[in-house]
Protein backbone atom coordinates (compact mmCIF):
# COMPACT_ATOMS: atom_id res chain seq x y z
CA UNK A 1 0.00 0.00 0.00
CA UNK A 2 1.44 3.37 -0.95
CA UNK A 3 1.23 6.27 1.43
CA UNK A 4 -1.23 9.01 0.44
CA UNK A 5 0.57 12.09 -0.88
CA UNK A 6 1.21 14.79 1.71
CA UNK A 7 1.81 17.54 -0.86
CA UNK A 8 -1.78 18.73 -1.28
CA UNK A 9 -2.64 19.06 2.43
CA UNK A 10 0.66 20.81 3.13
CA UNK A 11 0.21 23.28 0.25
CA UNK A 12 -3.38 23.94 1.35
CA UNK A 13 -2.24 24.83 4.86
CA UNK A 14 0.49 27.12 3.50
CA UNK A 15 -2.03 28.86 1.21
CA UNK A 16 -4.39 29.41 4.15
CA UNK A 17 -1.59 30.84 6.30
CA UNK A 18 -0.54 33.23 3.52
CA UNK A 19 -4.13 34.35 3.01
CA UNK A 20 -4.57 35.06 6.72
CA UNK A 21 -1.24 36.87 6.69
CA UNK A 22 -2.35 39.19 3.85
CA UNK A 23 -5.59 39.96 5.71
CA UNK A 24 -3.56 40.82 8.81
CA UNK A 25 -1.26 43.03 6.73
CA UNK A 26 -4.19 45.22 5.67
CA UNK A 27 -5.71 45.22 9.13
CA UNK A 28 -2.49 46.05 11.01
CA UNK A 29 -1.02 48.59 8.57
CA UNK A 30 -4.25 50.50 7.90
CA UNK A 31 -4.16 52.69 11.08
CA UNK A 32 -0.88 54.24 9.90
CA UNK A 33 -2.44 55.09 6.53
CA UNK A 34 -5.46 56.68 8.21
CA UNK A 35 -3.20 58.66 10.59
CA UNK A 36 -1.22 60.03 7.69
CA UNK A 37 -4.34 61.03 5.82
CA UNK A 38 -5.66 62.77 8.93
CA UNK A 39 -2.40 64.62 9.46
CA UNK A 40 -2.31 65.68 5.80
CA UNK A 41 -5.97 66.66 6.16
CA UNK A 42 -7.05 64.69 3.12
CA UNK A 43 -9.76 62.11 2.65
CA UNK A 44 -8.63 58.61 3.66
CA UNK A 45 -8.07 56.43 0.60
CA UNK A 46 -10.75 54.09 -0.73
CA UNK A 47 -10.49 50.44 0.26
CA UNK A 48 -8.86 49.18 -2.94
CA UNK A 49 -6.24 51.89 -2.71
CA UNK A 50 -5.79 51.25 1.00
CA UNK A 51 -4.99 47.61 0.31
CA UNK A 52 -2.26 48.45 -2.18
CA UNK A 53 -0.75 51.09 0.15
CA UNK A 54 -0.64 48.76 3.16
CA UNK A 55 1.31 46.25 1.13
CA UNK A 56 4.02 48.54 -0.08
CA UNK A 57 5.00 50.56 3.01
CA UNK A 58 8.68 50.97 3.71
CA UNK A 59 8.42 50.24 7.43
CA UNK A 60 5.15 48.41 7.89
CA UNK A 61 3.98 47.09 11.24
CA UNK A 62 3.57 43.78 9.48
CA UNK A 63 5.30 43.36 6.13
CA UNK A 64 3.45 41.49 3.40
CA UNK A 65 4.76 38.06 2.40
CA UNK A 66 5.90 39.29 -1.01
CA UNK A 67 7.87 42.13 0.62
CA UNK A 68 9.69 39.63 2.83
CA UNK A 69 10.27 37.38 -0.18
CA UNK A 70 11.67 40.30 -2.20
CA UNK A 71 13.98 41.30 0.66
CA UNK A 72 15.13 37.69 1.04
CA UNK A 73 15.89 37.45 -2.68
CA UNK A 74 17.58 40.85 -2.75
CA UNK A 75 19.95 39.87 0.09
CA UNK A 76 20.67 36.32 -1.02
CA UNK A 77 20.09 35.18 -4.61
CA UNK A 78 20.46 38.60 -6.22
CA UNK A 79 23.74 39.22 -4.39
CA UNK A 80 25.04 35.83 -5.39
CA UNK A 81 24.19 36.62 -9.03
CA UNK A 82 26.18 39.82 -8.69
CA UNK A 83 29.11 37.70 -7.51
CA UNK A 84 29.09 39.01 -3.95
CA UNK A 85 27.37 36.27 -1.96
CA UNK A 86 29.56 36.87 1.10
CA UNK A 87 29.37 40.66 1.16
CA UNK A 88 28.55 42.04 4.61
CA UNK A 89 25.18 43.23 3.30
CA UNK A 90 24.28 39.73 2.22
CA UNK A 91 22.05 37.52 4.35
CA UNK A 92 24.11 34.55 3.20
CA UNK A 93 27.10 36.02 5.02
CA UNK A 94 25.13 36.58 8.22
CA UNK A 95 23.57 33.13 7.99
CA UNK A 96 26.99 31.57 7.63
CA UNK A 97 28.26 33.43 10.71
CA UNK A 98 25.34 32.08 12.74
CA UNK A 99 25.54 28.62 11.20
CA UNK A 100 29.23 28.20 12.05
CA UNK A 101 28.60 29.07 15.70
CA UNK A 102 25.54 26.80 15.72
CA UNK A 103 27.44 23.81 14.33
CA UNK A 104 30.46 24.25 16.58
CA UNK A 105 28.21 24.62 19.63
CA UNK A 106 26.14 21.63 18.55
CA UNK A 107 29.23 19.44 18.18
CA UNK A 108 30.66 20.45 21.56
CA UNK A 109 27.22 20.10 23.17
CA UNK A 110 26.70 16.64 21.71
CA UNK A 111 30.13 15.46 22.83
CA UNK A 112 29.62 16.92 26.30
CA UNK A 113 26.11 15.46 26.56
CA UNK A 114 27.25 11.98 25.56
CA UNK A 115 30.25 12.14 27.92
CA UNK A 116 28.04 13.16 30.85
CA UNK A 117 25.47 10.47 30.02
CA UNK A 118 28.17 7.78 29.89
CA UNK A 119 29.42 8.96 33.28
CA UNK A 120 25.94 9.05 34.78
CA UNK A 121 25.11 5.54 33.56
CA UNK A 122 28.38 3.98 34.73
CA UNK A 123 29.17 5.86 37.91
CA UNK A 124 26.88 5.83 40.91
CA UNK A 125 28.27 9.03 42.38
CA UNK A 126 27.77 10.89 39.09
CA UNK A 127 24.28 9.44 38.77
CA UNK A 128 23.35 10.96 42.12
CA UNK A 129 25.20 14.26 41.77
CA UNK A 130 25.30 15.41 38.15
CA UNK A 131 21.68 15.20 37.02
CA UNK A 132 20.32 17.85 39.43
CA UNK A 133 22.98 20.29 38.20
CA UNK A 134 22.18 19.52 34.59
CA UNK A 135 18.52 20.30 35.22
CA UNK A 136 19.35 23.41 37.26
CA UNK A 137 21.51 24.71 34.42
CA UNK A 138 18.45 24.82 32.19
CA UNK A 139 16.30 26.75 34.66
CA UNK A 140 18.54 29.81 34.27
CA UNK A 141 17.23 31.92 31.37
CA UNK A 142 19.73 31.83 28.52
CA UNK A 143 19.14 35.57 27.94
CA UNK A 144 20.52 36.22 31.40
CA UNK A 145 23.58 34.03 31.15
CA UNK A 146 24.57 34.73 27.52
CA UNK A 147 26.00 38.23 28.06
CA UNK A 148 27.97 36.97 31.07
CA UNK A 149 29.55 34.17 29.06
CA UNK A 150 30.52 36.65 26.34
CA UNK A 151 31.93 39.18 28.80
CA UNK A 152 33.81 36.66 30.93
CA UNK A 153 35.35 34.93 27.92
CA UNK A 154 36.24 38.28 26.37
CA UNK A 155 38.06 39.21 29.56
CA UNK A 156 39.92 35.93 29.27
CA UNK A 157 40.93 36.91 25.76
CA UNK A 158 38.55 34.56 23.97
CA UNK A 159 36.28 36.22 21.43
CA UNK A 160 34.71 35.54 18.08
CA UNK A 161 33.21 32.17 17.28
CA UNK A 162 33.84 30.24 20.49
CA UNK A 163 31.85 32.29 23.04
CA UNK A 164 28.74 32.14 20.81
CA UNK A 165 29.28 28.43 20.24
CA UNK A 166 29.50 27.89 23.98
CA UNK A 167 26.08 29.45 24.44
CA UNK A 168 24.77 26.96 21.88
CA UNK A 169 26.56 24.24 23.82
CA UNK A 170 24.94 25.38 27.05
CA UNK A 171 21.53 24.75 25.51
CA UNK A 172 22.21 21.76 23.32
CA UNK A 173 24.00 19.43 25.73
CA UNK A 174 20.84 19.12 27.83
CA UNK A 175 18.57 17.08 25.53
CA UNK A 176 21.58 14.92 24.65
CA UNK A 177 22.30 14.09 28.32
CA UNK A 178 18.66 13.30 29.07
CA UNK A 179 18.13 11.26 25.89
CA UNK A 180 21.40 9.36 26.15
CA UNK A 181 20.96 8.46 29.83
CA UNK A 182 17.65 6.91 28.85
CA UNK A 183 19.10 5.36 25.70
CA UNK A 184 22.14 3.83 27.38
CA UNK A 185 19.81 2.35 29.99
CA UNK A 186 17.35 1.03 27.42
CA UNK A 187 18.72 -2.55 27.10
CA UNK A 188 16.43 -4.86 29.06
CA UNK A 189 17.46 -6.98 32.02
CA UNK A 190 17.76 -10.17 29.96
CA UNK A 191 20.16 -8.53 27.49
CA UNK A 192 22.33 -7.21 30.33
CA UNK A 193 22.19 -10.61 32.06
CA UNK A 194 23.34 -12.26 28.83
CA UNK A 195 26.36 -9.95 28.69
CA UNK A 196 27.05 -10.88 32.31
CA UNK A 197 26.92 -14.60 31.50
CA UNK A 198 29.48 -14.02 28.71
CA UNK A 199 31.67 -12.36 31.33
CA UNK A 200 31.75 -9.23 29.14
CA UNK A 201 33.71 -6.22 30.38
CA UNK A 202 31.98 -2.88 30.97
CA UNK A 203 33.52 -1.57 27.76
CA UNK A 204 32.31 -4.60 25.77
CA UNK A 205 28.81 -4.24 27.17
CA UNK A 206 28.92 -0.56 26.27
CA UNK A 207 30.02 -0.95 22.66
CA UNK A 208 28.07 -4.10 21.82
CA UNK A 209 24.86 -3.39 23.70
CA UNK A 210 24.37 0.02 25.31
CA UNK A 211 25.70 2.24 22.51
CA UNK A 212 23.77 0.64 19.63
CA UNK A 213 20.62 0.47 21.79
CA UNK A 214 20.84 4.20 22.40
CA UNK A 215 20.95 5.27 18.73
CA UNK A 216 17.22 6.07 18.34
CA UNK A 217 17.38 8.11 21.56
CA UNK A 218 20.53 9.91 20.42
CA UNK A 219 19.05 11.09 17.13
CA UNK A 220 15.79 12.20 18.70
CA UNK A 221 17.85 14.30 21.13
CA UNK A 222 20.06 15.61 18.33
CA UNK A 223 17.04 16.96 16.46
CA UNK A 224 16.11 19.06 19.48
CA UNK A 225 19.75 19.93 20.19
CA UNK A 226 20.48 21.27 16.70
CA UNK A 227 17.40 23.49 16.74
CA UNK A 228 18.18 25.01 20.14
CA UNK A 229 21.84 25.36 19.15
CA UNK A 230 20.61 27.78 16.52
CA UNK A 231 18.58 29.66 19.13
CA UNK A 232 21.67 29.80 21.33
CA UNK A 233 23.83 31.19 18.52
CA UNK A 234 21.26 33.88 17.69
CA UNK A 235 20.88 34.86 21.33
CA UNK A 236 24.67 34.87 21.64
CA UNK A 237 24.94 37.40 18.80
CA UNK A 238 22.74 39.95 20.48
CA UNK A 239 25.04 41.13 23.31
CA UNK A 240 28.15 41.07 21.09
CA UNK A 241 27.35 44.52 19.81
CA UNK A 242 25.39 43.31 16.83
CA UNK A 243 28.19 43.04 14.31
CA UNK A 244 27.31 40.03 12.24
CA UNK A 245 24.98 37.07 12.18
CA UNK A 246 21.23 36.58 12.09
CA UNK A 247 20.95 37.77 15.69
CA UNK A 248 22.73 40.98 14.73
CA UNK A 249 20.36 41.47 11.79
CA UNK A 250 17.39 41.03 14.11
CA UNK A 251 18.80 43.51 16.59
CA UNK A 252 19.82 46.09 13.95
CA UNK A 253 16.43 45.71 12.31
CA UNK A 254 14.65 46.46 15.54
CA UNK A 255 16.90 49.48 16.29
CA UNK A 256 16.00 51.10 12.98
CA UNK A 257 12.43 49.89 12.64
CA UNK A 258 13.37 47.78 9.63
CA UNK A 259 10.55 45.30 10.03
CA UNK A 260 11.11 43.79 6.60
CA UNK A 261 14.72 43.08 7.53
CA UNK A 262 13.63 41.51 10.83
CA UNK A 263 11.12 39.27 9.13
CA UNK A 264 13.52 38.14 6.46
CA UNK A 265 16.13 37.31 9.12
CA UNK A 266 13.42 35.42 11.01
CA UNK A 267 12.50 33.46 7.90
CA UNK A 268 16.13 32.72 7.23
CA UNK A 269 16.55 31.43 10.81
CA UNK A 270 13.43 29.29 10.50
CA UNK A 271 14.57 27.86 7.17
CA UNK A 272 18.00 27.16 8.59
CA UNK A 273 16.45 25.37 11.60
CA UNK A 274 14.23 23.31 9.32
CA UNK A 275 17.17 22.32 7.12
CA UNK A 276 19.33 21.38 10.12
CA UNK A 277 16.58 19.28 11.71
CA UNK A 278 15.95 17.63 8.36
CA UNK A 279 19.64 16.76 7.95
CA UNK A 280 19.69 15.16 11.40
CA UNK A 281 16.50 13.31 10.45
CA UNK A 282 18.19 11.95 7.32
CA UNK A 283 21.22 10.88 9.31
CA UNK A 284 18.82 9.18 11.73
CA UNK A 285 17.07 7.11 9.10
CA UNK A 286 20.35 6.36 7.35
CA UNK A 287 21.92 5.00 10.54
CA UNK A 288 18.83 2.99 11.49
CA UNK A 289 18.69 1.51 7.99
CA UNK A 290 22.34 0.54 8.26
CA UNK A 291 21.45 -1.10 11.57
CA UNK A 292 18.91 -3.31 9.81
CA UNK A 293 15.83 -1.62 11.18
CA UNK A 294 12.54 -3.18 10.18
CA UNK A 295 11.06 -1.05 7.37
CA UNK A 296 7.76 0.61 8.16
CA UNK A 297 4.62 -1.27 7.26
CA UNK A 298 6.30 -4.68 6.92
CA UNK A 299 4.77 -7.52 8.90
CA UNK A 300 7.27 -9.90 10.44
CA UNK B 1 30.63 -36.70 36.91
CA UNK B 2 28.68 -34.10 38.84
CA UNK B 3 28.16 -30.87 36.93
CA UNK B 4 26.02 -28.96 39.41
CA UNK B 5 26.07 -29.78 43.09
CA UNK B 6 23.95 -27.81 45.55
CA UNK B 7 23.63 -28.54 49.24
CA UNK B 8 21.31 -26.74 51.65
CA UNK B 9 21.24 -23.83 49.25
CA UNK B 10 19.17 -20.86 50.44
CA UNK B 11 18.44 -17.47 49.00
CA UNK B 12 16.45 -14.87 50.89
CA UNK B 13 15.50 -11.54 49.33
CA UNK B 14 15.07 -8.73 51.83
CA UNK B 15 12.04 -6.71 50.75
CA UNK B 16 9.98 -3.97 52.36
CA UNK B 17 7.36 -6.57 53.25
CA UNK B 18 9.94 -8.67 55.07
CA UNK B 19 12.17 -11.48 53.88
CA UNK B 20 11.14 -13.62 50.90
CA UNK B 21 12.55 -17.13 50.93
CA UNK B 22 13.09 -17.73 47.23
CA UNK B 23 15.11 -20.89 47.97
CA UNK B 24 15.34 -22.84 51.22
CA UNK B 25 17.61 -25.82 51.86
CA UNK B 26 17.77 -26.94 48.26
CA UNK B 27 20.09 -29.93 47.75
CA UNK B 28 20.51 -31.40 44.29
CA UNK B 29 23.13 -33.04 42.13
CA UNK B 30 23.03 -32.81 38.35
CA UNK B 31 25.17 -35.40 36.56
CA UNK B 32 26.93 -34.88 33.26
CA UNK B 33 24.59 -35.58 30.33
CA UNK B 34 21.44 -35.20 32.45
CA UNK B 35 18.40 -33.37 31.14
CA UNK B 36 16.91 -31.91 34.31
CA UNK B 37 13.58 -30.09 34.30
CA UNK B 38 12.49 -27.80 37.09
CA UNK B 39 8.74 -27.51 37.39
CA UNK B 40 6.54 -25.73 39.88
CA UNK B 41 4.16 -22.80 40.33
CA UNK B 42 5.48 -19.24 40.18
CA UNK B 43 7.45 -18.31 43.26
CA UNK B 44 8.82 -21.82 43.78
CA UNK B 45 12.35 -20.65 43.04
CA UNK B 46 12.98 -22.65 39.87
CA UNK B 47 14.20 -19.63 37.92
CA UNK B 48 16.11 -18.37 40.97
CA UNK B 49 17.91 -21.71 41.22
CA UNK B 50 18.93 -21.45 37.56
CA UNK B 51 20.11 -17.89 38.11
CA UNK B 52 22.20 -18.98 41.09
CA UNK B 53 23.90 -21.61 38.93
CA UNK B 54 24.58 -18.86 36.37
CA UNK B 55 25.96 -16.44 38.99
CA UNK B 56 23.17 -13.99 38.22
CA UNK B 57 22.04 -14.23 41.87
CA UNK B 58 24.15 -14.80 44.95
CA UNK B 59 22.91 -17.42 47.44
CA UNK B 60 22.56 -16.35 51.08
CA UNK B 61 23.18 -19.78 52.55
CA UNK B 62 24.44 -23.27 51.76
CA UNK B 63 26.90 -24.12 49.03
CA UNK B 64 26.84 -24.72 45.29
CA UNK B 65 29.48 -25.76 42.81
CA UNK B 66 29.39 -25.75 39.02
CA UNK B 67 31.96 -28.00 37.32
CA UNK B 68 33.66 -28.14 40.70
CA UNK B 69 34.06 -24.36 40.82
CA UNK B 70 32.08 -21.54 42.38
CA UNK B 71 29.36 -20.17 40.06
CA UNK B 72 31.44 -17.02 39.58
CA UNK B 73 34.51 -18.96 38.48
CA UNK B 74 32.33 -21.11 36.25
CA UNK B 75 30.84 -18.02 34.64
CA UNK B 76 34.29 -16.53 34.08
CA UNK B 77 35.33 -19.83 32.53
CA UNK B 78 32.24 -19.62 30.29
CA UNK B 79 31.06 -22.97 31.58
CA UNK B 80 27.44 -22.57 30.53
CA UNK B 81 25.13 -21.06 27.92
CA UNK B 82 21.94 -19.35 29.08
CA UNK B 83 18.67 -19.15 27.16
CA UNK B 84 15.95 -16.78 28.34
CA UNK B 85 12.21 -16.91 27.73
CA UNK B 86 12.57 -14.01 25.30
CA UNK B 87 15.05 -14.65 22.51
CA UNK B 88 16.78 -11.34 23.39
CA UNK B 89 18.46 -11.06 20.00
CA UNK B 90 20.01 -7.71 19.22
CA UNK B 91 17.73 -6.19 16.56
CA UNK B 92 20.57 -4.37 14.78
CA UNK B 93 22.55 -7.54 14.16
CA UNK B 94 21.82 -10.30 11.70
CA UNK B 95 21.28 -13.78 13.10
CA UNK B 96 24.88 -14.82 12.50
CA UNK B 97 26.18 -11.58 13.97
CA UNK B 98 23.97 -12.20 17.01
CA UNK B 99 25.46 -15.64 17.46
CA UNK B 100 28.84 -13.96 17.09
CA UNK B 101 28.32 -11.67 20.11
CA UNK B 102 29.64 -14.10 22.77
CA UNK B 103 32.38 -15.24 20.39
CA UNK B 104 33.54 -11.64 19.81
CA UNK B 105 33.52 -11.01 23.54
CA UNK B 106 35.62 -14.11 24.10
CA UNK B 107 38.07 -12.84 21.50
CA UNK B 108 37.93 -15.76 19.06
CA UNK B 109 39.55 -15.40 15.66
CA UNK B 110 37.33 -14.46 12.71
CA UNK B 111 37.80 -17.85 11.08
CA UNK B 112 36.97 -19.69 14.29
CA UNK B 113 33.86 -17.51 14.76
CA UNK B 114 32.75 -18.22 11.20
CA UNK B 115 33.11 -21.98 11.65
CA UNK B 116 31.27 -22.07 14.97
CA UNK B 117 28.44 -19.88 13.65
CA UNK B 118 27.96 -22.16 10.64
CA UNK B 119 28.06 -25.25 12.86
CA UNK B 120 25.44 -24.09 15.35
CA UNK B 121 23.21 -22.61 12.64
CA UNK B 122 22.92 -25.98 10.96
CA UNK B 123 22.50 -27.63 14.37
CA UNK B 124 19.30 -25.61 14.92
CA UNK B 125 18.22 -25.83 11.26
CA UNK B 126 18.74 -22.17 10.46
CA UNK B 127 21.58 -22.59 7.98
CA UNK B 128 19.92 -20.36 5.37
CA UNK B 129 18.88 -17.62 7.78
CA UNK B 130 22.25 -16.33 8.99
CA UNK B 131 22.00 -13.11 6.99
CA UNK B 132 18.46 -12.31 8.12
CA UNK B 133 17.60 -9.81 10.82
CA UNK B 134 15.66 -11.05 13.87
CA UNK B 135 12.43 -9.30 12.80
CA UNK B 136 12.45 -11.33 9.60
CA UNK B 137 12.15 -14.58 11.60
CA UNK B 138 9.18 -16.14 13.38
CA UNK B 139 9.16 -16.39 17.18
CA UNK B 140 10.15 -20.06 17.09
CA UNK B 141 13.04 -19.39 14.72
CA UNK B 142 14.23 -16.52 16.90
CA UNK B 143 14.27 -18.80 19.91
CA UNK B 144 16.24 -21.40 17.92
CA UNK B 145 18.72 -18.67 17.03
CA UNK B 146 19.09 -17.80 20.71
CA UNK B 147 19.73 -21.47 21.50
CA UNK B 148 22.35 -21.50 18.74
CA UNK B 149 23.95 -18.46 20.38
CA UNK B 150 24.09 -20.28 23.72
CA UNK B 151 25.64 -23.33 22.03
CA UNK B 152 28.18 -21.40 19.96
CA UNK B 153 30.97 -21.25 22.54
CA UNK B 154 30.69 -24.92 23.29
CA UNK B 155 29.85 -24.83 26.98
CA UNK B 156 28.93 -28.27 28.31
CA UNK B 157 26.07 -26.94 30.40
CA UNK B 158 22.95 -25.35 28.93
CA UNK B 159 20.65 -23.40 31.26
CA UNK B 160 17.20 -22.75 29.78
CA UNK B 161 14.62 -20.58 31.52
CA UNK B 162 11.20 -21.33 30.00
CA UNK B 163 12.67 -21.00 26.51
CA UNK B 164 9.47 -22.08 24.76
CA UNK B 165 7.02 -20.48 27.21
CA UNK B 166 5.92 -17.76 24.82
CA UNK B 167 5.42 -20.02 21.80
CA UNK B 168 2.30 -21.79 20.62
CA UNK B 169 1.71 -25.51 21.19
CA UNK B 170 2.61 -26.71 17.68
CA UNK B 171 5.86 -24.78 17.49
CA UNK B 172 6.66 -25.86 21.02
CA UNK B 173 6.20 -29.58 20.18
CA UNK B 174 8.48 -29.18 17.21
CA UNK B 175 11.15 -27.38 19.21
CA UNK B 176 10.95 -29.94 22.04
CA UNK B 177 11.62 -32.70 19.54
CA UNK B 178 14.52 -30.74 18.05
CA UNK B 179 15.95 -29.96 21.47
CA UNK B 180 15.98 -33.65 22.39
CA UNK B 181 17.83 -34.48 19.18
CA UNK B 182 20.29 -31.71 19.85
CA UNK B 183 20.85 -32.91 23.40
CA UNK B 184 21.39 -36.43 22.13
CA UNK B 185 23.82 -35.28 19.45
CA UNK B 186 25.89 -32.94 21.61
CA UNK B 187 25.75 -34.78 24.92
CA UNK B 188 25.28 -31.53 26.83
CA UNK B 189 23.92 -31.25 30.33
CA UNK B 190 20.68 -29.27 30.28
CA UNK B 191 18.82 -27.57 33.13
CA UNK B 192 15.40 -26.59 31.89
CA UNK B 193 12.77 -24.51 33.69
CA UNK B 194 9.17 -24.99 32.59
CA UNK B 195 5.53 -24.57 33.58
CA UNK B 196 4.34 -27.44 31.42
CA UNK B 197 4.01 -30.98 32.77
CA UNK B 198 4.03 -32.72 29.33
CA UNK B 199 7.09 -30.70 28.31
CA UNK B 200 8.95 -31.64 31.50
CA UNK B 201 8.09 -35.34 31.23
CA UNK B 202 8.81 -35.54 27.51
CA UNK B 203 12.22 -33.90 27.72
CA UNK B 204 13.76 -34.94 31.00
CA UNK B 205 15.87 -37.69 32.45
CA UNK B 206 15.20 -36.11 35.83
CA UNK B 207 12.23 -33.98 36.90
CA UNK B 208 12.56 -31.70 39.91
CA UNK B 209 9.16 -30.73 41.34
CA UNK B 210 9.33 -27.57 43.42
CA UNK B 211 6.91 -25.88 45.80
CA UNK B 212 6.68 -22.22 46.81
CA UNK B 213 6.90 -20.21 50.05
CA UNK B 214 9.59 -21.07 50.83
CA UNK B 215 10.94 -22.29 47.49
CA UNK B 216 12.10 -25.86 47.96
CA UNK B 217 12.32 -29.22 46.24
CA UNK B 218 9.24 -31.38 46.81
CA UNK B 219 10.08 -34.40 44.68
CA UNK B 220 12.80 -35.60 42.31
CA UNK B 221 11.64 -38.08 39.69
CA UNK B 222 14.09 -40.12 37.64
CA UNK B 223 12.43 -40.75 34.31
CA UNK B 224 12.15 -44.34 33.14
CA UNK B 225 11.44 -43.31 29.56
CA UNK B 226 14.03 -44.40 26.97
CA UNK B 227 16.52 -41.88 25.58
CA UNK B 228 14.94 -42.18 22.15
CA UNK B 229 11.55 -40.41 22.37
CA UNK B 230 9.20 -39.97 19.44
CA UNK B 231 6.42 -37.42 20.05
CA UNK B 232 3.77 -40.13 20.38
CA UNK B 233 5.52 -41.51 23.46
CA UNK B 234 3.30 -39.00 25.19
CA UNK B 235 0.34 -41.35 24.78
CA UNK B 236 2.14 -44.27 26.43
CA UNK B 237 1.07 -45.47 29.90
CA UNK B 238 4.60 -44.96 31.24
CA UNK B 239 4.55 -41.31 30.19
CA UNK B 240 1.12 -40.76 31.74
CA UNK B 241 2.24 -42.38 34.99
CA UNK B 242 5.20 -40.06 35.32
CA UNK B 243 3.01 -37.07 34.42
CA UNK B 244 0.52 -38.13 37.12
CA UNK B 245 3.29 -38.27 39.71
CA UNK B 246 4.45 -34.78 38.71
CA UNK B 247 0.88 -33.49 38.91
CA UNK B 248 0.38 -35.04 42.36
CA UNK B 249 3.61 -33.44 43.52
CA UNK B 250 2.53 -30.03 42.26
CA UNK B 251 -0.86 -30.38 43.94
CA UNK B 252 0.58 -31.51 47.27
CA UNK B 253 3.26 -28.83 47.30
CA UNK B 254 0.97 -25.98 46.47
CA UNK B 255 -2.00 -24.84 48.46
CA UNK B 256 -4.51 -23.27 46.08
CA UNK B 257 -6.50 -21.78 48.96
CA UNK B 258 -4.08 -18.92 49.40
Amino acid sequence: MSKPSKTIPVLTIIAIIIAIWYICVVWMNAPFVYDQAERAKVEPPAFSELVSITMSQERPVLPAPHQVAQELWKTTGAMALKGRPFSKRSLIYHTWITLSATLLGFLIGTALGIALAVGIVHNRAMDKSVMPWVITSQTIPILAIAPMIIVVLNAAGISGLLPKALISTYLSFFPVVVGMVKGLRSPDAAQLDLMHTYNASTAQTFWKLRWPSSMPYLFTSLKIAVAISLVGAIVGEMPTGAVAGLGARLLAGSYYGQTIQIWSALFMAATLAAVLVMLVGWAHSYVLRRMGEKPEGVAA
Amino acid sequence: MTVVSASNLSLTFETNDGPVHALKDVSLDVQKGDFVSFIGPSGCGKTTFLRVIADLEKPTGGSISVNGMTPEQARQARAYGYVFQAASLLPWRTIEKNIGVPLEIMGLSKADQRKRIDDVLSLVDLANFGKKYPWQLSGGMQQRASIARALAFDADLLLMDEPFGALDEIVRDHLNEQLLKLWDATNKTICFVTHSIPEAVYLSTKIVVMSPRPGQIYDVIDSTLPRERPLDIRESQEFLDIAARVRDGLKAGHSYDE
